[in-house]
């Protein structure tokens, strides 16, 4: 070849490598590049840009908002759930404040104090019937904690109505409201509440104020006091001018008339008061700790105790743990004994599955994309409809066909005895376990890896493999270098949608995955409907989708988004 | 016609058909031979077989029924991948995935060239099509131009001694087309390859090839240099297809070796130079071109046969003024004279006589 450089300028026009060296002897320059109104380029492009953007947005906007609404939002719900505990703290405030000074390796129950705080805790629980919620809660770290609170729930007043006897004892008017009302409330608030009572207005009612006196001479009985008045306005909307509280304000009393010195008090009540400030050194008492236990001796197992230590924090890292199949321990995070592990198996069961699924679902569907996309079209349609055939098929349908087809007496082994290939007693296992999911799966998501491969492949021009012949490539080569890197793209959205939609599939091996085939959305699954754990339930899903993003970001790195193309 | 084959032509199509649909043939009976060096350019209508010949000679599609030779072998049996003719197609072809270096390169490395062999011919060839900064970049980041000069290295950079090229420029604007014609015709002559070229622009055609076929109805109606297919059409399909034609309708008077006399429909008389009219009384197409008919008596032989013609319309063209009459019934007659100073200027409406030397009018078929 000799050289044809020689004389560019008979050609007309610059060539290209001229007019790129003009380029660059402008930018040379150094000048900035103004647009024709004289603004720089760069400004007045990102200006036209925002608009074209804030115009695309508006039209996204409908989606956007209702993908945030009924699918952003319920995912950080998820999230959220899987880390959240407050039930525990909100519930027993006062034991799990204090809970911390237990120390677990003593082998030996809280103090008096610690169930004194329980007392109150669970009393206020029981009032307002949340103390099986916590029950049942708990339970899912320990077995038998929720009879445990639901039997403790209904033998509280076994200690409190101790003490509510001895105070009526004393006056008749420690069984009624009003004084109750008088020595705790505000006057102001008493007045209020008698007015609202008079008018039997509907609404809410004006609401309890306690005296501050109160909370410093008897501030466990006023808290309480406080407590159980705006429950009875809010819960059971009774005026606590007629309601005889709570046998836990009396019990309070009695602790606070005890250590209190009541001789200076002026105020409402006073007598009434002091009467029984007499009388409470004679009152019979019941010890917390020995009150407790009498209700249930679980009280005082040390794994009881530990149980709520480590599940009092607001936030807890338990579900997620339970999720890896660990558990916490005194010593942190542990794993569980070995028969007890099952989330491990399942999920690594679910990646490889998965991954079998895809690879399956490419092997088989490359050829079937390459053949539709070389078929005239007329052929391509009639074949794509058989392609497309599944999808007006119920999945159940579909897949409770595999069961006829793969059970031991089904189609498959009948024909494999009939011709003598196999023994009439040794008939295949192909359902129930791994092999019937990925063939099922594999049938089932198969269009999902035909379409975008299809789709892709019927946008490369039949030039290029004829331009990579005509240059001295063998049909194999042509196909390699040429014609299999441009379908890549295809192969890559229909592996992620493969993938994706196999990594979190329920039906199909739920049906015919028996017990070594199903997978970890199975057991989410149960979580959700059957053992209602759904936090646990939320942390496995939440690792799913950590593991979905971490591939998807391998597979950016390793082949590029912009490498996926689902059409032209 | 088509020239028989003969035993030293470099490619050559010998009786070729080919049918697709095993009901009509897309081309009937070729036959074409070419020696080593030539640039042929294939010219018709759409739909002529034009690519179909192509695609059968660099073995994408197979002929029907007889022979095709390169360098004296038949190649029919010869995969497409073993021929080693180079080809440019219409839509380019770059290999979208790879860069322009990795595009040239592809015909070197199946070929098992070492990388530094491979460098020195993917610079050299790049250089040649002034694309030699360009390496680096993918084919989407290139112009149209730029990717038809690409195209054009990547043919050529294996050094075939044979190229195709089917309708390379069809995609780009004139201008453009005009460079890359002369810079096509320039390394085909500096490199000496055989060039067979397809193309429906017949300006294209006439100014770049040696010979030109022309095509219809699946054959070669005509296969010569631009300038006898320009003057002397050897049928009436050439006459109108090349170039811009008057055609008279009329029946041969006289026939006489060299020259016949035509009796037009209108009753005129003129002399004509018989091509595809052999006795009296047969039908023909007289065909005249625009630029030999005279109207300046004294340029004329004094017995030439003069028509009447009334002006239609006069359009100014810069170089040249392009006048529409009515001549013998046919009011699509056009002449077309030359901006020079002395040159008159006709009006619509003016009557004048015009008239022509024999030989620049023949009587083709009808
Ligand atoms: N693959 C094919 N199958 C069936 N018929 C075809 C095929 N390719 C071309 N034809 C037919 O063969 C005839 C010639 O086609 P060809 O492509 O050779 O024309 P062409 O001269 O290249 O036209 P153009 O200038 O439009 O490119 C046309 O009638 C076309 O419809
Ligand atoms: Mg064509």
């Amino acid at each position: 070849m000799t050289d044809a450089t020689n004389d560019p300028a008979a050609t007309a026009g610059p060539t290209p490598d001229q007019a790129r060296r003009a380029d660059a002897a402008d930018r040379a320059a150094g000048a900035p590049m103004l647009a024709a109104d004289g603004t720089p380029l760069k400004k007045s492009l990102a200006r036209s840009l925002r608009i074209q953007k804030a115009r695309a947005l508006m039209l996204v906007a409908p989606l956007l908002i209702f993908v945030l609404v009924t699918f952003i939002a319920p995912i950080g719900d998820m999230l959220f759930r899987s880390v959240e505990n407050q039930i525990v703290s909100e519930t027993l405030p006062r034991t799990t404040a204090r809970i911390d000074q237990w120390d677990a390796t003593s082998g030996d129950a809280p103090d008096e104090q610690m169930f004194e705080a329980l007392f109150y805790d669970l009393f206020i629980a029981e009032a307002r019937k949340e103390h099986t919620r916590l029950g049942t809660r708990l339970n899912y770290e320990q077995t038998g904690m929720s009879s445990l609170f639901r039997r403790s729930g209904r033998s509280l007043d076994d200690i409190s109505d101790v003490y509510l006897d001895q105070f009526e004892d004393l006056n008749e008017a420690w069984d009624e409201g009003r004084p109750w009302a008088e020595l705790m409330g505000e006057p102001d608030w008493i007045a209020d509440q008698e007015e609202f009572d008079a008018a039997e207005a509907e609404g809410r009612m004006p609401a309890f104020r306690v005296r501050d006196e109160m909370l410093e001479l008897l501030p466990r009985a006023a808290a309480t006091y406080e407590t159980f008045a705006r429950f009875a306005q809010t819960e059971d909307e009774d005026s606590p001018l007629e309601e005889e509280p709570w046998g836990l304000v009396h019990t309070a009393l009695y602790y606070d008339l005890m250590e209190a010195d009541v001789s200076g008090y002026n105020g409402p009540q006073a007598a009434l008061l002091k009467e029984a400030d007499a009388a409470v050194a004679e009152f019979e008492t019941v010890n917390f700790k020995e009150g407790m236990l009498a209700i249930d001796k679980d009280w005082g197992s040390v794994e009881t105790w530990t149980t709520l230590q480590m599940y009092s924090p607001d936030y807890t890292s338990g579900y997620f743990l339970n999720a890896v199949d660990m558990q916490k321990t005194a010593d942190g995070p542990a794993l569980r004994d070995a028969d007890e592990r099952i989330y491990g198996l399942l999920f690594k069961r679910t990646l490889f599955m998965s991954l079998v699924i895809t690879f399956s679902c490419i092997a088989l569907a490359y050829p079937v994309a390459y053949l539709l996309s070389n078929l005239p079209a007329r052929t391509a349609n009639l074949l794509m409809i058989l392609v497309l055939l599944p999808f007006w098929t119920s999945l159940l349908v579909r897949t409770s066909a595999w069961k006829v087809m793969l059970q031991q007496q089904g189609v498959i082994n009948d024909v494999l005895v009939w011709l003598g290939i196999v023994a009439d007693d040794s008939r295949l296992v192909m359902i129930n376990n791994q092999f019937g999911t990925i063939v099922a799966m594999t049938h089932i998501l198969l269009p999902f890896m035909i379409l975008p491969m299809y789709s892709v492949m019927s946008t490369i021009p039949p030039s290029y493999v004829r331009a990579a012949k005509s240059l001295g490539a063998t049909n194999w080569t042509a196909f390699w270098r040429v014609y299999f890197p441009q379908s890549v793209p295809g192969i890559g959205a229909g592996s992620i949608l493969v993938f994706i939609l196999s990594i979190g599939y329920y039906i199909t091996p739920e049906i015919v995955g028996g017990t070594t085939g199903t997978f970890i959305s199975n057991r989410i699954a149960y979580h959700i409907s059957s053992s209602l754990n759904w936090g646990l339930a939320a942390a496995l899903g939440s690792i799913l989708l950590v593991v979905v993003l971490v591939l998807y970001w391998a597979y950016d790195r390793i082949v590029g988004i912009d490498n996926v193309k689902l059409g032209g | 016609m088509a020239q028989a084959a003969s035993t030293d032509a470099f490619v050559a199509f010998e009786r070729v058909q080919k049918s697709y649909d095993g009901e009509t043939l897309v081309v009937k009976d070729l036959n074409l031979s070419m020696p080593k060096g030539e640039f042929l350019t294939m010219l018709g209508p759409s739909g002529s077989g034009k690519t179909t010949c192509l695609m059968m000679l660099a073995g994408f599609e197979t002929a029907t029924y007889g022979e095709i030779k390169l360098d004296g072998t038949s190649i029919n049996n010869i995969p497409p991948h073993k021929r080693g003719i180079g080809m440019v197609f219409q839509n380019y072809a770059l290999f979208p995935h790879m860069s322009i270096a990795e595009n040239l390169s592809f015909p070197l490395e199946v070929r098992g060239m070492s990388k530094s062999d491979r460098e020195k011919k993917i610079k050299r060839a790049l250089d040649m099509v002034q694309m030699g900064a360009f390496g680096g970049r993918r084919p989407a980041q290139l112009s149209g131009g730029q990717q038809q000069r690409v195209a054009l290295a990547r043919a050529l950079v294996f050094e075939p001694e044979l190229v195709l090229m089917d309708e390379p420029l069809g995609a780009l604007d004139k201008q453009l087309r005009e460079t890359l014609q002369f810079e096509i015709t320039k390394l085909a002559h500096d490199l000496g390859i055989t060039v067979v070229y397809v193309t429906h622009d017949q300006t294209e055609a006439l100014t770049m090839s040696d010979r030109v076929a022309v095509f219809d109805d699946g054959r070669i109606q005509q296969l010569a240099p631009p300038d006898e297919l320009y003057e002397k059409p050897q049928n009436s399909f050439v006459a109108q297809f090349i170039g811009e034609n008057n055609t008279l309708q009329g029946v041969v008077e006289e026939i006489n070796g060299n020259s016949c006399v035509v009796k037009l429909d209108s009753g005129d008389i003129i002399d004509a130079v018989p091509v595809n009219v052999s006795k009296k009384g047969e039908r023909t197409k007289v065909s005249i071109r625009p630029e030999r008919v005279e109207f300046n008596k004294e340029r004329l032989k004094e017995d030439a046969h003069l028509l009447k013609a009334t002006v239609k319309e006069f359009v100014y063209m810069g170089d040249i003024f392009r006048t529409r009459l009515s001549v013998a019934g046919n009011d699509d007659f056009v002449i077309k004279t030359r901006n020079a100073p002395d040159q008159r200027r006709l009006r619509p409406g003016e009557e004048l006589e015009i008239g022509w030397l024999q030989e620049d009018c023949r009587a083709l078929d009808a």
